[in-house]
């Protein structure tokens, strides 16, 4: 299929700003600006079924819509901080199709009626944030930022901002806290950040590929964009697809491939002669799907789409699907997962410091082969009793791959006799 | 003295933002270009900039891993061992790492050159192996690598220096 977000595939060299003006760049913006009013947008992004591509699938103009009207000024907060183990869609996006991205960062400016942008990415995306800052500087020399857009009244200002190292400022509330200048820690909810964001104004919080769909809805109207995708969840998707498969990398596909699609046609299979043994679809915070000679047909065949992956047992999330082949244990890939979330939990919540903490120690003990059966048992209920009582998603992520490996995979948890 | 060292970059970075706090972070970078680490003078001065007192800024470096507030090698070489890496031989690559470097994770090369470093996921997945390079407040990326790759650019980085 021609892509809607990866275009730089299909159009060579589209991060030069002549070339991207040439297909078509910056109309959107220039329609959205001169012909529409702010609500007649969220309408359309509402009507589209956009939903938020940063894994937590919420739809983009009902969260718009949360902005009052009556307390201003009103912020657009891009995140940027993808930092997900096997996330590394938004990334290409910036790299290489900016200025479409930068597009719609200004379009969601222009419909909550935003003045500022703040485009917040992770501190090791440096080069990417250099990059941006001269893409920004390129579209105020041409009028497409700055004060009186096309001639009219709207003035609309983008800046980049570098995180330092922390997986938690992901978490909208954690990166407002960061951009404040503070350290990145989740706040209490409600307030929410469509009231009580950025430096206590309403503020809309977005993801790259989210905002980067909006020059593309604007253009075709919603109908258009529905076109890709499935009624549920309209559009296409970049799936980051990582781990023990031939071809990994980005792939744009409409909503509801199947994981066959993605695995087999376009990743190239599994190399080494190995099987699919367990497929994680939401990055280190997937419940692990497994996979064998009886489920393969059905897991394969499953539509990656916000409502199908749980046929399966997991969610889309971001769509960072990991491939893990049958040379693999599942005690060693918990391990793993787990020394992620105890160094990238902030330490604010008890459940979620002192639970990663403790099932880091028994992963590790379980994966050295030097458990007991009842270690096995406390890690499972560690997982049980964190999950639903952490202050953010990360402390609920972090017990997915546990629990689901400890029931999914039982004959990797079996004590080792010595 | 920052404000002395940076006066138009100080004065960009205060620009940025509605909210002197928002400064910090880049006040930090900024901090931790020359010497790769965070002075606790350093600390202060920002801290009387902003108007807070030290112990937030330092809450601020103690949080975020990009920033040191100890010196290290003049690169910090940080290898990328999460699961999707490791799927793809990162560990192995580690472990040769510190064969021929000599070195193991955290320490630095005799010379002063190179801080071996384990980090969380850098958003290279499919290029794995990959580790930053950490240079004061700058980053680089280096993907698809192999040791032999690796151990060319610690000699380029060693004839840099001399």
């Amino acid at each position: 299929m021609t892509h809607i977000l990866l275009r730089h595939r299909d159009i060579p060299d589209l991060k030069n700003i002549e070339v991207y003006k040439k297909n078509g760049g910056f109309e959107s913006l220039k329609r959205a600006v001169t012909a529409m009013q702010p609500k007649q947008i969220v309408e359309e992004v509402k009507a589209s079924g956009l939903r938020g591509r940063g894994g937590a699938g919420f739809p983009t103009g009902v969260k718009w819509s949360f902005l009052p009207d009556n307390i201003w000024p009103h912020y657009v907060v891009c995140n940027a901080d993808e930092s997900e183990p096997g996330t590394f869609k938004d990334r290409e996006i910036m790299e290489s199709n900016p200025y479409q991205f930068l597009e719609g960062v200004a379009v969601s400016c222009f419909a909550v009626g935003a003045t500022e942008g703040y485009i917040y990415l992770r501190g090791e995306y440096y080069h990417i944030a250099l990059y941006l800052d001269a893409c920004i500087a390129e579209m105020e020399k041409r009028g497409y930022l700055g004060d009186k857009l096309f001639g009219t009244q709207t003035s609309i200002r983008l800046k980049t901002h570098l995180g330092a190292g922390a997986y938690i400022c992901g978490e909208e509330t954690a990166l407002l806290e960061s951009l404040e200048g503070k350290r990145g820690q989740p706040r209490l909810r409600p307030p929410f950040p469509a009231v009580y964001g950025l430096y206590g104004k309403p503020t809309v919080v977005n993801n790259v590929e989210t905002l980067a769909n909006l020059p593309y809805i604007i253009e075709h109207g919603a109908a258009g964009y529905r076109q890709f995708g499935t009624e549920k969840s309209p559009g296409t998707k970049i799936f980051s697809l990582s781990g023990n498969v031939e071809r990994p990398g980005n792939y744009e596909l409409p909503l509801g491939a199947t994981f066959r699609e993605l695995i087999f046609t376009h990743g190239g299979g599994i190399p080494n002669e190995r099987k699919i043994r367990a497929i994680m679809p939401a990055g280190a915070s997937s419940s692990i799907i497994r996979v064998d000679d009886e489920s393969f047909d059905k897991v394969m065949d499953t539509p990656m789409d916000y409502e199908n992956v749980q046929s399966v047992g997991s969610l889309l999330g971001s769509a960072s699907v990991i491939i893990i082949d049958d040379s693999h244990a599942m005690d060693w890939v918990i391990n793993k997962t787990i020394d992620f979330f105890k160094h990238e939990s902030c330490g604010k919540c008890t459940p979620c410091r002192d639970g990663n903490y403790w099932m880091l120690h028994l992963t590790k003990r379980i994966h050295s082969g030097q458990a007991s059966e009842n270690d096995i048992k406390v890690l499972d209920s560690v997982a049980a009793q964190m999950y639903g009582k952490c202050l953010c998603a990360l402390g609920d992520f972090s017990t997915m791959a546990v629990r689901s490996a400890i029931e999914r995979f039982p004959e990797d948890f079996k004590v080792r006799q010595a | 003295m920052l404000a002395e060292q940076y006066p138009d970059e100080i004065k960009a970075i205060f620009a940025k933002y509605p909210v002197k706090r928002s400064a910090v972070m880049p006040l930090l970078y900024l901090a931790q270009r020359e010497e790769g680490y965070i002075q606790k003078e350093s600390m202060q001065e920002i801290a009387s900039m902003l108007e807070l007192d030290v112990t937030e800024v330092a809450a601020v470096v103690g949080f975020y891993t990009m920033y040191h507030d100890e010196k290290a090698g003049k690169y910090r070489m940080q290898v990328c061992t999460d699961l999707p890496c490791a799927l793809r031989g990162a560990d192995k690559f580690m472990e040769s790492l510190c064969e021929n470097l000599g070195i193991k994770v955290g320490e630095t090369t005799p010379d002063g050159l190179v801080t071996l470093e384990e980090v969380k996921c850098l958003g290279g997945c499919d290029r794995a192996p990959l580790f930053q390079i950490q240079d004061g407040d700058k980053v680089a990326f280096h993907e698809n690598m192999t040791v032999d790759k690796t151990m060319e650019l610690v000699e380029a980085l060693k004839k840099a220096q001399d």
